[in-house]
């Protein structure tokens, strides 16, 4: 049941989020530091989740490491978001046929 | 004329059909890694579909999850979704300047339910008005592909070898960084960032005392903090979004 809740709860705080701007707002947002406080926002909550956290989600984290380094090279280089998430798993699952 | 309007509008949602199949694949990979956390977490595969049938975000779920598995209070989650989802408020607002005045109200309500990093970029990058249809088109093939990953990872996670679930586990992180890492290349300030915020979140997650907190808490203070302060040191020119 608590995890219902959890679902829920996300999703309406989610939902929000999305339709208030499209349905209240109309007018863009003036300040510049909150504008450029949500501009940051995302980069810096997506770098926090994934290092050091890349580390213990695979069962080595030289695996995991190898993952994150060969991942930041391929996105560095121009790679999408699917090339990139495959070439991470594809070093993972590589790697550790060695290791193992 | 009115025939010929109906034929475009389902052109139109053909497209955007067309459109959302790549990004529908690239969804079943990402959400079945977030079905493999789901299912460490311990929901059942009808939850984890229902989770990212309502929900519709990476992040956003990959943080509910970690929230979830530290026991978190309501208020706590409802925090952290905001915080990890505060840019699709960004994305919300500047679709809101796109839309058609003259359209009808209900349209906003039901594209606000699908703002994503993947379809606000293709929708907002086709010129004039939003349009509505071409969104739906790609909303129908991407939305199925999101859930029944996400179900099939919380279901498969058990039955593959433990290789291959630790190979997929990673998609998840792949995403991230293939969001965050385009900007970063064109502006030093977003790179700068990126390396600051991998230290501040290694060294938060070893230090005593402040390890004890779980991963989501040090995750809304560190963002909190790292995006304040980059918003009073570098902030923004007028016209960037």
């Amino acid at each position: 049941m608590k995890l219902y809740i959890y679902i829920f709860v996300m999703a309406g705080v989610s939902y929000l989020i999305r339709a208030l701007p499209m349905t209240v707002l109309r007018k863009p947002i003036r300040s510049r530091f909150i504008q450029s406080f949500l501009f940051y926002v995302p980069y810096v909550t997506l770098a926090v989740m994934t290092f050091p956290a890349i580390l213990d989600a695979t069962q080595s984290q030289v695996s995991g490491l190898a993952a994150l380094l060969v991942g930041l090279a391929a996105a560095w280089l121009g790679a999408d978001l699917f090339k990139t998430a495959v070439t991470c798993c594809a070093v993972v699952f590589v790697l550790e046929w060695f290791i193992h | 004329m009115q025939q010929e309007k109906l034929r475009d509008s389902r052109q139109v949602f053909l497209e955007g059909m067309k459109d959302g199949i790549p990004i529908g694949l690239g969804y079943f990979a990402v959400s079945f890694s977030l079905g493999i956390l789901a299912k460490n977490v311990g929901l059942s595969p009808f939850q984890a579909a229902l989770m990212s049938l309502l929900n519709n975000a990476s992040a956003g779920e990959y943080m509910g999850l970690t929230m979830m598995a530290a026991g978190a209070s309501y208020m706590e989650m409802t925090l952290a979704t905001l915080i990890t989802n505060a840019r699709y408020l960004l994305m919300s607002c500047a679709m809101s300047q796109r839309m058609d005045p003259e359209g009808p109200f209900y349209h906003r309500l039901f594209m606000a339910f699908d703002i994503t990093d993947e379809l606000f970029g293709i929708t907002i990058a086709r010129p004039g008005y939003l349009c509505p249809r071409y969104m739906y088109g790609a909303m129908v093939v991407s939305i199925p592909c999101w859930a029944l990953g996400t179900a099939l990872g919380t279901l498969a996670g058990s039955l593959l070898p433990l290789r291959l679930v630790s190979a997929f586990s990673v998609a998840l992180y792949g995403m991230f960084i293939a969001i965050f890492i385009p900007p970063a290349r064109k502006e030093k300030v977003i790179a700068g960032l990126v390396a600051l915020s991998f230290a501040a979140s290694f060294a938060l997650s070893r230090l005593p005392v402040v390890s004890d907190l779980s991963d989501g808490t040090r995750t809304i203070i560190l963002t909190v903090a790292i995006s304040a302060g980059a918003a009073a040191l570098f902030p923004r020119k007028e016209d960037t979004p």
